[in-house]
């Protein structure tokens, strides 16, 4: 690991200043010491923001406000988080370890880098960690790699869990940075890689998540997440879906679905969604949209099996909305 | 600064008591870092954070209550909190697997949660209660769960053992042992190479029916 220097913020201001002066924010840690020891990331000077008062978990009016600085492990298990919107909850619980769902915080989670082997491969060309040195992965191995929203420059896909549950939630965050405070969906974090992989999400520099709001909604409480991967616990996703519906009479009057593994980003489904609008639950209707899924999909030799693994896991996500009580 | 004389301590075979000998297991690896039949450990101790001072960069002053005992320390700001119990307090319980976090082997309990020591920076935790595996027993009595990893034969090689005792005391205390398959889910954080899942499970459950 390189040398870098270390200092705690007592509030937020500090931490701000600190990192508009080019420092990087440490919180859980997971995903940046794992980075730094491999000399991937190579920050000169870390800011523990762990002192700040953003853990906090609590409902405002109708919708759940989640803190950067809560553990993954404590929003998994409030009974609240639970009660109002149990489908972060469950993306929660389907990502990562017990042990580093108990250190990582919910903005570290969202903000975590790419697993592609590439990336953390120092002797590979990656155009992520390396601008303009080309991607190792369009020739070489991709199976786990993204069928949509990929370039010719980078084809990783987003791996949090509890991102694809956010983007279909329509969640929302609160950010602070020298030039105040803005709100913006939790989707447009994300950027496309285009020709500029390197550049992976929204916020300028010194801004600092705060919290993240997630809006109740009638599909709220029919909602699930389905993870697809090589083993049953403890794996990033091949493909996985959230899926929300409500239903009225025997229609579904609003749907909302996202998927993970198959983007270059968390993948809000919204010609899935409309689809879905106004049409009984049963299985023709949820296969006849969840086709519309990939019609965009560009595969390429080893994760082509994702372009038919996506529609029937929306399908069984779906499905699985009906065994909510 | 770091004790390299033989030490009461007898991490490195189990909480069993064996005759104190001359030399330690550990001292022996230290001693015979270079030779070739030895790399795999020893080069693993080797990747870890520089020796403090190296790079002339400010040391962090560290207080921590490491199984009851207060340590005032002074870290590089890249020693691992693994690094530390191992090499700055030669508390050699805690085992480097992965060191990436991936499959459980150094996992101790942090402020009462299991957590790998692995991917968190000793300096991040000024103040913290770490329990390790050598502070599970009390005196010559086994904590329930490393008697029942005896019972049940829950290891083979015994390497990942400690991470896996104190990730099923995690596990126990967070409510999430009540079954073989809810303990397999809540345990999935640790790797066991031998496969000695089923031992391990039944360890598990067998403990927390009893506590």
């Amino acid at each position: 690991m390189l040398p870098f220097t270390l200092e705690k913020a007592q509030t937020v201001e500090e931490a701000m200043a600190a990192a508009t002066a080019g420092a990087r924010f440490i919180a859980g840690g997971t995903t940046l010491v794992d980075l730094m020891r491999e000399e991937v990331e190579r920050p000169e000077r870390l800011i523990d923001i762990n002192a700040l008062p953003l853990a906090d978990i609590h409902v405002e009016g109708d919708a759940l406000v989640i803190g950067a600085l809560a553990r993954m492990a404590d929003v998994a298990a409030h009974p609240e988080v639970q009660a109002l919107q149990p489908l972060i909850a469950e993306s929660l619980i389907e990502g990562a370890s017990p042990q580093l769902r108990n250190m990582a915080s919910i903005g570290g989670n969202l903000l975590q880098r790419v697993r592609c082997p590439y990336f953390r491969m120092l002797d590979a060309p990656c155009n992520k960690r390396e601008p303009g040195s080309g991607c190792a992965a369009i020739d070489g191995l991709h199976a786990g790699h993204a069928i949509l929203g990929t370039s010719n420059h980078c084809l990783a896909t987003h791996p949090s869990d509890l991102a694809v549950a956010l983007v279909a939630l329509d969640a929302t965050m609160r950010v602070m940075g020298p030039q105040g405070e803005r709100n913006f969906p939790v989707e447009d974090l994300y950027r496309l890689p285009g020709d500029t992989p390197h550049l992976e999400h929204t916020l300028l520099p010194g801004e600092l998540i705060i919290d993240v709001h997630v809006p109740a909604g009638a599909y709220s409480r029919r909602a699930r997440y389905l993870k697809v991967r090589d083993r049953a616990s403890y794996e990033f996703a091949l493909v996985s879906a959230a899926a929300a519906l409500d239903i009225e009479g025997g229609r579904i009057r609003e749907a909302r679905l996202a998927a993970g593994g198959v983007g270059t980003r968390p993948w809000r489904l919204r010609a899935v969604e409309e689809a879905l609008i106004g049409k009984a639950p049963d299985r023709p209707a949820f296969e006849a949209a969840a086709r519309l899924a990939v019609q965009d999909a560009r595969p390429l030799k080893h994760n082509h099996y994702k372009v038919e693994l996506l529609p029937r896991t929306i399908v069984r996500a779906l499905e699985m909305t009906g065994e909510v009580a | 600064m770091i004790d390299r004389e033989p030490t009461s301590s007898n991490a490195e075979a189990g909480s069993r008591p064996v005759p104190t000998l001359p030399i330690s297991r550990r001292t022996v690896l230290q001693m015979t870092g270079g030779a070739a039949s030895l790399v795999t450990i020893p080069n693993m101790s080797a990747q870890s954070a520089p020796a403090p001072g190296q790079i002339g960069k400010a040391l962090e002053r560290v207080r921590l209550i490491v199984n009851g005992e207060a340590r005032e320390l002074e870290l590089d700001p890249r020693q691992s909190l693994l690094d530390v119990l191992r090499e700055t307090l030669d508390l050699t319980g805690t085992k480097k697997g992965c060191n990436q976090g991936a499959c459980g082997a150094c996992t101790i309990l942090l402020n009462g949660r299991r957590v790998v020591s692995c991917l968190t920076l000793a300096a991040m935790h000024d103040g913290a209660e770490i329990t390790t595996i050598e502070g599970l027993a009390k005196g010559e009595e086994l904590h329930p769960l490393q008697a029942a990893f005896i019972q049940h034969e829950g290891l083979q090689c015994g390497y990942c053992t400690p991470g896996q005792i104190m990730s099923g005391v995690g596990c126990i205390a967070e409510g999430h042992a009540g079954s073989p398959e809810e303990i397999q889910f809540w345990m999935s954080g640790n790797i066991c190479r031998c496969g000695a899942y089923p031992g391990i499970v039944a360890a598990i459950a067998d403990a927390a029916e009893r506590t």
